[in-house]
């Protein structure tokens, strides 16, 4: 098996993370940040996700009486991804009310323009 | 520069966690508590779905706790919104056609009626509070887009939201005092597996949370609905 085959869903969960990570550190408009802070939220959760994969596994549920206990995907990083899926929902909808406020306040999302937030 | 710059942390990052990520195989059986789980969690806590076990038996404080930082999370975005916001300058929005406000109202309380199908088969299905709660709060956001003007009545979403609280919290305080003999201990009778009526308390607070989940997104909804116009 190729490196990308075995590791694919590390990959692309990694990858989100970077790119939520440069949009936070290149963008300067706060809604853009944001939306960065979504995109490596995501990729967190894909991540914790595919770390609790099995090789062809199935859904941690006894829908039915006979299913092998032995083939399912590890419940916990699922447990602790349904809890970070609403956490990530909390946090957004802060993050954008305080991106209102400012906006009032500064009349502008340009970080740059905003005193206190430059670096 | 300042591109440059960034791109070289991400460089360092990524170096790093690719070198720690060869370690951990994919696709293969890597833990020991989740195996536990899966063996034990349908005798210890009666719920066919063993995410529902973990989430809501065994580490059911811990949802306690996830809970507090959303209901934190809707009271500062309402907090925020709220200091100083300009009264007075509501435009007035025009209504919307018929056939928009015909069809919310018509798959509104269908939407309702899926989100609690999810929450109450939550130890059965895949899904539960959080999930069935996202659901409803997905209705009335329908309602926000589509019947404009409409609004949740703020006591009714506040009463809802504390007694879905109320409900988890005195659950695991009993747990403390009656049959059991530790905070939110399943006490109750676990009937049989995949049966609605099974699991004990578990159905009983993800009931509880999706009430709660509900109406704290529908007011985080509402906050940000009234803040746009």
């Amino acid at each position: 098996m190729s490196f990308l085959e075995s590791y694919a869903y590390y990959v692309g969960a990694f990858g989100l993370i970077l790119i939520g990570l440069l949009v936070i550190l290149v963008k300067r408009n706060l809604i853009k940040i944001i939306i960065g802070l979504s995109i490596l939220d995501t990729g967190v959760n894909l991540f914790l996700i595919s770390v609790g994969y099995l090789a062809s596994g199935t859904a941690p549920i006894f829908s039915r009486e006979g299913i092998d206990s032995g083939s399912m995907v590890d419940p916990v990083p699922q447990a602790l991804v349904l809890t970070a899926i609403v956490i990530g929902v909390a946090v957004l909808a802060l993050a954008l009310g305080l991106a209102v406020r400012l906006y009032q306040n500064y009349g502008t999302l340009d970080m740059r323009k905003i005193k206190e937030l430059k670096w | 520069m300042r591109i440059f710059l960034s791109l070289v942390v991400l460089a360092v990052i990524a170096v790093g966690i690719g070198k720690t990520l060869m370690e951990i195989p994919f696709g293969e059986d890597t833990t020991n508590v989740g195996g536990y789980y899966i063996q034990s969690g349908r005798d210890d806590t009666g719920a066919a779905n063993i995410v529902t076990s973990v989430v809501v038996g065994y580490r059911a404080f811990d949802t306690l706790g996830e809970v507090t930082v959303l209901f934190v999370a809707a009271v500062g975005l309402g907090a925020v919104l709220a200091v100083g916001s300009a009264s007075g300058r509501r435009r007035d929005v025009e209504p919307a056609s018929l056939v928009l406000y015909t069809g919310c109202r018509f798959l509104f309380p269908l939407i309702l009626l899926f989100g609690a199908y999810i929450f109450i088969h939550g130890h059965l299905t895949p899904g539960g509070g959080f999930q069935g709660g996202a659901i409803v709060a997905s209705a009335f956001l329908l309602v926000y887009l589509g019947c404009r003007g409409r609004r949740i009545r703020h006591g009714w979403s506040k009463a809802t939201e504390s007694l879905g609280g109320l409900v988890f919290v005195g659950l695991g305080l009993l747990g403390l005092t009656a049959a059991g003999h530790f905070f939110l201990s399943n006490y109750l009778p676990k009937g049989t597996v995949n049966h609605l009526f099974s699991a004990g308390i578990i159905p009983i607070i993800y009931v509880a949370i999706g009430f709660k989940v509900g109406a704290e997104l529908a007011g985080v909804i509402d906050d940000l609905v009234e803040e746009s116009e």
